[in-house]
């Protein structure tokens, strides 16, 4: 079975997961970001990589920073950009995703940038594509269900490498809401990848998925022990419909348990990073004292990911 | 018609026969073995050097999608895939729409599959009224019609009171209860096994809880009621040690399990390949292997293909939205024969599963065996040939099978149904 994301030569020809994906397609990526980070330093933050493609944002599911940072990214190449808020749900029986993608392909689509709310769904456009022969149409997967998000999962790593260099003498504590976390996936599977040695997953049995210690990580349910001497601290966004019910009983219980505070924090290195992708939930996941604190790179990510966005799409499609 | 098939490696698990022999047949029956009867005169010499003779196989699961979905297969098209895989007798899933809970619908479909003279239908009749789990379905007046047990498909009952009434009064006939062991919580949301692969592609899990706890619950019911339980598409290790318990226990509880259950595994979705969204879902390597081990030496009765034709539409979307099930029908015989070679299972034994001991379950008697006066339902196929696996080939109307692309096992030479020979010219 071939890896729908690599062409017959074994190059990146959609981005639609960090699983699998060799170390040196990962590591290319984040060098080719590095001076993109540059472009925003300029007074014309614009390159001509992609003059003339035409790049669809097609966002099933509401997202504003992330199709944000997409349009960024992708006008900065000099590309032309639309962006198409597909309002769905798989009970209204309206145009299929394939059909959508058809018709936006007769457009002449260079690329899709693409969210769903299901798991896999970039992956189906992308061996729609193939098996229709329009190879040359790349995908890029901006989020789906709870199974990726690469380009989140790059700018992790590459705001990790910006500020500790090495990866191999690492350890990295991922906390709070895994189980339905496309971005914990992603950044689990490019942790690995990049060969930090230990990972570790915090949170309570609630929010973990079954037999996630075969995908590479230790898993904590006690804070203080998981945050002990770690260099990177990555939280994850709590979503506000899981906080009350049978995952979790209060958003207080879970800040209480699980939530960022200087103090806990101050079990890892002093040295150590905090990140995460955001939106945040100040006084849930994380303490207002921590994410605007000295150790955090919230807004670094940020801007990285725009780079990194470049650095995907000019990678795709760049002349 | 008067049918000589000779020299044929006969092969009739019901009566422990496997030798090369002639078979005769008349009047629609089988009349003989070995020495023609006083005066038979073949109308036709079927040639079966090499070749395999066995019962017609008997599907305990097959969907021919009338009434309610014949967008996605008709009884012609699901008819034609039965003769081309040489299954001859279908029990039929009652999860049409509407749900074969009226003695008119079920009288319909037979009379329907009758006027099409191919493959014997069976059908499951509804337990509870549009299987809703709330009103018990007129089951002495369905079995009248036709119907050979009571299901819910793949829909589970929400209330153990009413499941506890279906079950007393399916009791009260001495009437078959077959459950597909699925807590409707537990599986709600859910759509591949709760393990590491579900994990790996984020997609929403099922627990193997979701198996054992329905069947604990339906065990002691069914104990407690006298009910006549069949468990269908058994999917986990834990689930067949809570078949064992019972029988330990001293009860009479049969079980099944499906070709594709006995084949893959959850790590066969791949890149989310919505071929493999099946109810139950895939479980893990060990449960396939606890699986393929109970239904070699008998633990688990039976194999069937759960055959469920879907249209391109229902398959080509994302994994969680696509529409559960696999076709299977022409599938059957092969992936039997697969099982049987990489376990080492004898053939005679491999071929019970889907002939004598499915004929069990569904209550034939005069068919999944090949003793004179038997009706002449019978597959003649050659176990050295294979049968590629590809959407041009597939005579059934779904072309959904995870098995897309494959070189299976046998090939069916020829299907005769009522001593007719309906396939293989």
């Amino acid at each position: 079975m071939r890896d729908p994301q690599l062409n017959k030569r074994g190059e990146l020809q959609h981005l639609l997961t960090l699983d699998g994906l060799p170390r040196d397609i990962l590591t290319a990526i984040l060098d080719t970001a590095a001076p993109f980070t540059e472009v925003a330093e300029r007074e014309v933050k614009k390159l001509p990589l992609l003059r003339g493609k035409s790049i669809f944002n097609l966002f099933f599911e509401n997202s504003t920073r992330t199709r944000t940072t997409f349009e960024i990214a992708a006008k900065r190449l000099s590309a032309d950009v639309v962006n198409l808020n597909v309002s769905t749900s798989s009970t209204a029986k309206g145009e299929s995703l394939l059909d959508t993608v058809d018709n936006l392909c007769a457009m002449q689509a260079d690329m899709f940038v693409v969210r769903h709310a299901a798991s896999g769904a970039p992956v189906l456009i992308a061996q729609h594509l193939q098996a229709t022969g329009r190879e040359h149409i790349h995908v890029v997967n901006a989020g789906d269900g709870r199974h990726a998000h690469p380009t989140q999962g790059l700018l992790d790593m590459y705001t990790i490498r910006h500020y500790k260099r090495d990866f191999t003498n690492l350890s990295v504590a991922i906390v709070g809401d895994v189980l339905h976390s496309r971005v914990a996936r992603s950044q689990i599977v490019a942790l690995n990848t990049l060969g930090v040695p230990d990972i570790r997953v915090i949170g309570p049995k609630t929010l973990l998925p079954t037999a996630l210690e075969g995908l590479g990580v230790r898993v904590f349910h006690d804070m203080r022990a998981g945050l002990k001497d770690v260099d990177v601290v990555m939280m994850l966004r709590l979503q506000n419909e899981r906080m009350n019910g049978a995952l979790l009983p209060t958003p207080q219980e879970f800040y209480k348990v699980w939530g960022l505070t200087a103090e806990k924090l101050a079990l890892a290195k002093p040295d150590a990073i905090v990140m995460h992708p955001g939106p945040m939930n100040r006084g849930v996941e994380i303490d207002s004292a921590v994410a605007d604190g000295a150790q955090a790179v919230i807004l670094p990510q940020v801007t990285f990911g725009i780079a990194v966005r470049m650095a995907v799409m000019s990678m795709l499609a760049g002349q | 018609m008067k049918i000589r098939i000779a020299n044929g490696r006969v092969i009739d698990p019901a009566n422990q026969t496997d030798a090369v022999t002639d078979l005769f047949i008349a009047g629609g029956r089988i009349v003989a073995h070995g020495t023609a009867p006083d005066g038979f005169q073949a109308e036709r010499s079927i040639d079966a050097s090499g070749l395999v003779v066995c019962p017609g196989l008997i599907d305990v699961a097959a969907r021919l999608r009338e009434p309610g979905f014949e967008y996605r297969a008709t009884l012609e098209s699901e008819m034609e895939a039965a003769m081309a895989g040489g299954v001859t007798s279908l029990a039929i899933p009652p999860d049409t729409d509407p749900a074969l809970d009226e003695p008119g619908l079920v009288e319909m479909l037979c009379y329907r599959a009758k006027k099409l003279n191919r493959a014997h239908i069976y059908p499951v009749g509804a337990l509870t009224i549009g299987l809703k789990g709330e009103r018990l379905s007129e089951m002495a007046e369905l079995v009248e019609a036709g119907c050979v047990a009571f299901s819910q498909a793949n829909v589970p009952i929400v209330d153990n009171a009413v499941l506890l009434r279906a079950l007393q009064y399916a009791a009260t006939f001495d009437f078959r209860v077959w459950l597909q062991p699925l807590a409707p919580f537990l599986s709600r949301g859910g759509f591949a096994h709760d393990g590491e692969y579900a994990a790996r592609l984020g997609l929403p899990g099922i627990p193997v809880a979701a198996e054992t706890v329905a069947l604990y619950t339906y065990l002691q019911l069914a104990q407690a009621t006298g009910a006549r339980l069949h468990i269908t598409r058994l999917s986990s290790a834990a689930g067949l040690r809570l078949i064992e318990q019972a029988r330990a226990d001293g009860m009479d509880v049969t079980c099944d399990v499906s070709i594709n259950h006995l084949h893959l595994c959850d790590r066969d979705i791949g890149h989310f390949d919505a071929n493999c969204h099946l109810v139950p879902p895939l479980r893990d390597a060990r449960d396939r292997d606890a699986l393929r081990t109970a239904l070699a030496d008998g633990r688990i009765n039976a194999l069937c293909s759960d055959h469920t034709p879907v249209d391109d539409d229902g398959k080509q979307t994302p994994f969680s939205e696509s529409e559960t099930g696999a076709t299977g029908l022409e599938l059957l015989l092969p992936l039997t024969l697969k099982w049987a070679r990489e376990t080492g299972t004898a053939l005679p034994a491999a071929l019970s599963r889907v002939t004598a001991d499915a004929a069990k379950i569904v209550g034939i008697t005069k068919a999944g065996h090949l003793a004179p006066g038997a009706r002449a339902d019978i597959c003649v196929f050659d176990p050295a040939a294979s049968t590629p696996v590809s959407r041009q080939t597939l005579k059934s109307q779904g072309k959904n099978t995870p098995f897309l692309g494959q070189e299976l096992p046998g090939r069916v030479v020829h299907t005769l149904v009522e001593g007719q020979v309906m396939y293989g010219g």
